[in-house]
């Protein structure tokens, strides 16, 4: 089908980009590494509680995403390269692009957190029920990509972007962030799988309302 | 395709630009769009580009006999602009590569890619990232993509800047060959470009 | 938006309700037993401070139903493009800005006569902080877009997207997690003394007349908000 094909070309253009141009993956790197070095000298010795830690591990999270997520949309503002999307792609392949692509980026981030955090904090960030914290971990970037993407399309649009997203993003992403801390302070408990479903359903019940609200008001952001 | 624009109007913060356009063009006719800066013939062209919608007034494309959505206009529509920036991390032919990919217009293959290039005189250099071309050659790119997809509709919007004389004749070429199979229409304040359309309409009057 | 005479009655029951809510709330006593109409019951945990049930709630109220109504007139301009519905939506949002603030406000006191202290994040007040934020964005957004378009177009999406997150946050958490406000769910009583009609008659009256009072002022400031923006508005296309 041609919209797949089409998809799946702009995302392989913006995976192309990124790889040539490193200026993404490498701010947010960055990014990650400063936070989790900050937290870690204010900590000293101190072994956090698994809440703080969850509550740690999310905000570098988001703070990541805050720098780095809204680039997708507001690169080809800056470079004048929308009206050319616009003119080639519909608006549903632009948003399904660059929602994947967004997926791509939250998921390598936490990855990198987690493993980061593994490393400094080996005695407290122990995960005691790896299926809670999986599960967290991918139902989480789902829905901060679906949310951050939509806003980030907004911002494009608008005059003073640098302050702009987070601004929008942090009221959407509130439900989801209080979901996904609590969620991960249980699979640091080492609790039982079983009482994170609820967790779990607010998750997808978000991922799912998120990307199909934003598809349906897409084409209001993108076109003129 | 037939293409009827009936008493288009656009206003920004309820200041209008143009009011009250109308007209109509089929196959093998042109229409230059002329004016003074700022008399909103970029903003005209966007609009039946479908990058832009008209405030009042509406914009209609058939094909076959049968109107064509706004979904599907990007495989009849071609778009020559100051404002159309192409990807400068990647090569010439990558660009028309990508873009024809992301649209998924199938008549696109290697050959075709490369024919194109030829005739804009940029086949030695398609290899070479599109930041390291000059603002000219630039241009000849766009108009590379622009004709790519053998277009029914296509657009100039000021079709010779950056360009020197080569580069003006190999737009007359591209100018009369989509006056035998299509449609074309021309936005310029020069008046031997206007001279390649049949028909012309002035924007900016009072 | 209304005929003249149709305001005059939510103008002048507005003043009325609210003012007589008002007295009467501070006014009669509250006794273990109530007797007769004008007398409170004592509800557990709360006794004097119960008055509040009276204001704070139908100021919350009203900031929902404010919201809902800016998002609405928003979906309608997606619709229509008429810019009146985004003039209808900005008045709205602004007066539901101005509630939410109001309701915090009124909430923190309670919280701190009650509870001991004026902010604990429990989720009903973490929901009114997280609709002040929502409001605080959308008028970011608004002052970064110049285009009278953008502006329309892109604010409405935003509090429909916002919006979509509203139920989840008014009606999940509470049930998920435990907090301070009654409804929460490691309250014993139940779902608190509103939803449960813990209320006597004459106090339940009280409250209705409070909610309607309350509801009648946000339709009479957006009326007014709504003529003075069309005001504006007609006068600054003529200044061209």
């Amino acid at each position: 089908m041609s919209q797949f094909s089409s998809t799946y070309a702009l995302i392989r253009k913006d995976v192309h980009s990124e790889l040539r141009t490193r200026y993404a993956l490498n701010a947010l790197l960055m990014f990650v590494v400063t936070a989790v070095a900050t937290i870690l000298f204010a900590l000293r010795s101190d072994q956090p509680t698994s809440s703080v830690l969850s509550g740690l591990y999310w905000v570098v999270v988001f703070f990541t995403a805050m720098s780095g997520l809204s680039r997708t949309f507001v690169s080809e503002e800056e470079r004048g390269t929308t009206m050319t999307l616009q003119l080639i792609a519909s608006p549903s392949t632009v948003y399904f692009a660059k929602l994947l692509f967004n997926t791509a980026l939250t998921f390598s981030m936490t990855i990198a957190v987690t493993i980061l955090y593994m490393t400094v904090f080996s005695n407290s960030f122990v995960i005691k029920t790896f299926s809670i914290f999986a599960g967290t971990v991918i139902l989480g970037s789902l829905g901060f990509a679906a949310a951050s993407t939509i806003i980030a399309a907004i911002v494009a649009k608008a005059n003073t972007r640098g302050t702009l997203y987070p601004v929008l993003s942090f009221p959407i992403l509130i439900v989801l962030l209080m979901t996904v801390m609590g969620a991960t302070t249980k699979a640091l408990d080492g609790e039982e799988f079983a009482t994170a479903l609820p967790d779990f359903q607010i998750l997808i019940g978000y991922f799912l309302a998120m990307t199909g609200g934003s598809y349906l008001l897409f084409e209001y952001v993108w076109k003129d | 395709m037939t293409l009827t624009v009936d008493k288009v109007a656009k206003e920004f913060n309820r200041r209008s630009i143009f009011r009250d356009v109308s007209f109509s063009l089929s196959q093998g006719q042109s229409l230059a769009i002329t004016g003074r800066n700022g008399s909103g013939k970029s903003t005209l062209i966007k609009v039946i580009a479908g990058l832009l919608s008209a405030t009042r007034g509406t914009v209609a494309y058939t094909v076959d006999g049968n109107s064509l959505n706004v979904e599907d206009l990007r495989y009849h529509i071609g778009l020559v602009s100051p404002y159309l920036q192409l990807y400068d991390e990647f090569s010439g032919s990558e660009n028309l590569e990508l873009l024809s990919k992301i649209r998924s217009d199938l008549g696109s293959d290697s050959k075709r890619i490369q024919e194109v290039l030829e005739a804009v005189g940029l086949w030695e250099r398609r290899s070479d990232y599109v930041r390291t071309y000059s603002s000219g050659m630039k241009q000849r790119l766009k108009y590379a993509f622009a004709v790519l997809h053998r277009p029914s509709l296509l657009l100039l919007d000021e079709p010779t800047s950056n360009l020197d004389q080569n580069g003006i004749t190999m737009v007359a070429q591209v100018v009369a060959e989509q006056n035998r199979s299509g449609i074309l229409i021309v936005a310029t304040n020069d008046a031997d470009e206007a001279a390649w359309c049949s028909s012309s309409i002035e924007l900016g009057l009072p | 938006m209304y005929g003249r005479t149709r305001m005059t009655f939510v103008k002048y029951g507005s003043i009325l309700l609210i003012t007589f809510v008002l007295f009467a709330g501070i006014a009669i006593p509250l006794s273990p037993s109530p007797q007769n109409w004008l007398q409170f019951p004592v509800i557990p945990g709360l006794e004097e401070k119960a008055r509040n049930i009276l204001y704070h709630v139908p100021i919350a109220w009203t900031t929902v139903v404010a919201f809902l109504v800016s998002t609405f007139y928003g979906f309608r301009y997606l619709k229509t493009r008429n810019i009146d519905y985004d003039i209808k939506s900005v008045s709205s949002a602004g007066l539901g800005f101005m509630f939410c603030f109001l309701a915090t406000v009124t909430g923190a006191l309670w919280a701190k006569f009650n509870w001991g202290s004026f902010w604990n994040w429990d989720p009903r007040e973490t929901s009114i902080f997280v609709l002040l934020l929502i409001y605080g964005a959308y008028f970011a957004l608004r002052s970064a877009l110049e285009t009278e378009e953008k502006r329309a177009t892109l604010s409405a999406v935003y509090s429909m997207i916002a919006g979509i997150t509203v139920p989840f946050f008014i009606f999940v958490m509470p049930r998920i997690m435990s907090g301070l406000h009654p409804g929460a769910k490691g309250d014993a009583e139940g779902s608190g003394p509103v939803v449960q009609m813990k209320m006597s008659p004459n106090m339940l009256v009280l409250f209705l007349l409070g909610l309607l009072g309350f509801t009648l002022l946000y339709v009479w400031l957006l009326n007014l908000r709504v003529r003075i923006a069309r005001i504006e508005y007609e006068r600054s296309i003529h200044h061209d």
